[in-house]
């Protein structure tokens, strides 16, 4: 089923038979808007009126021109940030500070060049008191679900992007979260990397089922990962539209799944929404320029 | 076709050979430069040193006022063998490198501490950061006098302006270390539930610390300044005052003797710094250490 469907509606996952209904791993975001404060004392408005819901276990893409805030969005559902109005819930408690049980998985590397590939990994679970020796254990174990077995003390520098990007993987699954947060987690990698890289997300993701927001600029992506995609418009953010994809999962090579023929025609629909929106924020910052 | 095969078998040896023979020639070519530096810097010290010592010998310049190489190295041999008025070279020297190392130590401690502090706190930067820039820029070495005036002629008031210069040298490198801390790694670890002081020690602090040890290098350098000036405005030994009375014997050669000291033990701090650099930083990229290097 692709389609339209009103902004506010809740709806149910296609494919949630396997799929943790664990209320508590809900995004319920309603009427989210956020100003910030320019260092001149202007006020800008970032997001205004934002209302979404992603529901447990599924895997939620939001696509939007340049700066029409979608960071800002996932940074009020991580609790990094106060909403200036509206509200974002998980679960059933209002975020009003760190939500716990949420990763983050940004587009630069955030991981730590000081620290072996080993401690990177290992820094989930020692910040929430593990003890050393079984933060050790579950470490090595995720180095090895995501083939890194063997690099344990090199440092960050010393590997390549895709190989750094799932240590990241790695060190934002570790604890098992609800909520798995990524700001185009992708975006700076070669296009054959990327691919991989979303390949090996999909499959860990289907392992842990936790809720995912994933902002990505290509909609390609965004169409082969999640289950639904929300169209954000340009500055102000808000959003446009919402699409689900019924895509069946597993879904397998990501490379292969955009030659199919639903593939093609989910995206096709999608972009006529995004194109409109991409037109006017590139003429907003040419006008601008100009 | 038999020339064929034969001329097609012998090929891949060949290449064997020119992959040999060019890294034979790129060993060579390295050699080459090495030497060819090496000549080049002994040159520098020839000419320098040499031209010194014949333009004094031969009565161009005066060696009473601008001392001579050999009279340098006369100095030298007497300092370290029949030591000086205020004991042997040895004790002086330990005392300005004591009164040098513990400026170093406490400036250090204080421009680390203040450091992260201003840097991760706006308000108390915003609050301090006009006076900090003041004090910046007054002369801080005169601050000297005062010192001894307050402190007298014995090891304190040496080690407080070591400590004084040494310390904004830190401070302000520690403070830009931690306004360049990633945002992104503050906000991982924020997000996976550390506390400010988890934040501070897993990202804050090891971050800021490629800043702080850079700055070592120039910090000591400036620690071996504050300590032989105050010894020079007053003291009862160290190498400062050796230099401040061959001044009043007008004795260029031992004043010179005395910078020669001063050098090779600052070469060899830079070098422990050096060491520790690579101890701490070993998981930077080699690119950029070595870049320092140079």
């Amino acid at each position: 089923m692709v389609g339209q469907r009103p902004r506010d509606s809740v709806t149910t996952p296609h494919n949630d038979e396997s799929a943790q209904s664990d209320e508590s791993a809900r995004i319920y975001i309603v009427g989210l808007t956020k100003r910030f404060l320019t260092p001149k004392g202007e006020t800008f408005t970032a997001i205004r009126d934002v209302t979404f819901t992603v529901e447990p276990g599924s895997f939620s893409a939001i696509v939007g021109p340049t700066g029409c805030g979608k960071s800002t969005t996932l940074a009020q559902v991580s609790g990094l940030e106060r909403p200036s109005a509206g509200s974002v819930s998980v679960g059933r408690r209002i975020v009003d500070g760190i939500t716990s049980g949420v990763s983050y998985m940004f587009q630069a590397d955030s991981l730590f060049p000081w620290k072996t590939v080993l401690n990177n990994v290992m820094i989930g679970p020692i910040l929430l008191g593990t003890p050393k020796r079984e933060a050790t254990a579950l470490a090595l174990d995720w180095l090895r679900r995501v083939g890194l077995s063997g690099f344990e003390d090199r440092y960050p520098h010393q590997l390549s992007g895709g190989m750094r990007k799932r240590v990241a993987m790695a060190a934002a699954l570790i604890n098992n979260p609800r909520i798995l947060l990524m700001d185009e987690p992708f975006g700076a990698l070669d296009v054959q990397t990327k691919a991989i890289m979303q390949t090996e997300l999909l499959q860990l993701w289907e392992q842990l089922r936790p809720t995912v927001l994933f902002i990505t600029h290509d909609l390609d992506e965004a169409v082969a990962l999640a289950d639904q995609v929300v169209i954000m418009t340009s500055s102000p953010g808000t959003v446009k539209d919402i699409f689900e994809v019924d895509l069946p999962r597993p879904r397998g090579d990501v490379q292969e799944i955009r030659h199919e023929a639903r593939f093609l025609e989910i995206q096709g629909r999608i972009w006529e929404s995004l194109r409109d929106e991409v037109t006017r924020a590139y003429q907003q910052t040419s006008g601008a320029a100009a | 076709m038999t020339t064929m095969t034969s001329t097609r078998t012998p090929q891949p040896t060949l290449a064997d050979n020119r992959e040999t023979d060019l890294q034979l020639a790129g060993r060579r070519a390295l050699k080459r430069r090495t030497t060819a530096v090496w000549i080049g810097r002994i040159g520098v010290a020839v000419i320098v040193i040499g031209g010194w010592q014949w333009f004094t010998s031969a009565g161009w310049v005066d060696k009473f006022f601008y001392g001579q190489p050999s009279g340098i190295l006369d100095s030298l041999v007497r300092l370290f063998t029949q030591g000086t008025a205020f004991g042997t070279i040895w004790e002086n020297l330990w005392i300005t490198v004591q009164e040098a190392f513990l400026g170093f130590v406490l400036g250090t401690l204080a421009g680390v501490v203040f450091g992260i502090l201003l840097g991760s706190n706006r308000y108390l930067a915003s609050v301090f950061g006009p006076y900090i820039k003041i004090v910046n820029s007054i002369p801080r070495i005169v601050l000297g006098s005062i010192f001894i005036v307050a402190f007298g002629l014995g090891v304190v008031p040496k080690v407080l302006l070591a400590a004084v210069l040494v310390f904004f040298v830190v401070f302000f490198n520690a403070f830009q270390g931690v306004r360049e801390v990633d945002p992104n790694l503050v906000a991982n670890v924020r997000v996976l539930g550390a506390s400010p002081s988890q934040v501070a020690r897993h990202v804050t602090i090891p971050s800021a610390m490629t800043w702080i040890i850079a700055s070592l290098h120039t910090a000591f350098g400036f620690a071996i300044i504050g300590a032989l000036v105050a010894e020079v405005l007053g003291a009862q030994h160290g190498i400062g005052l050796i230099i401040s009375q061959s001044q009043g014997n007008f004795d260029p050669n031992t004043v010179f003797a005395c910078m020669v000291i001063v050098a090779v033990v600052t070469l060899v701090a830079e070098y422990l710094i050096t060491l520790l650099e690579k101890a701490l930083l070993k998981w930077r990229p080699p690119s950029r250490s070595e870049a320092q290097a140079i």
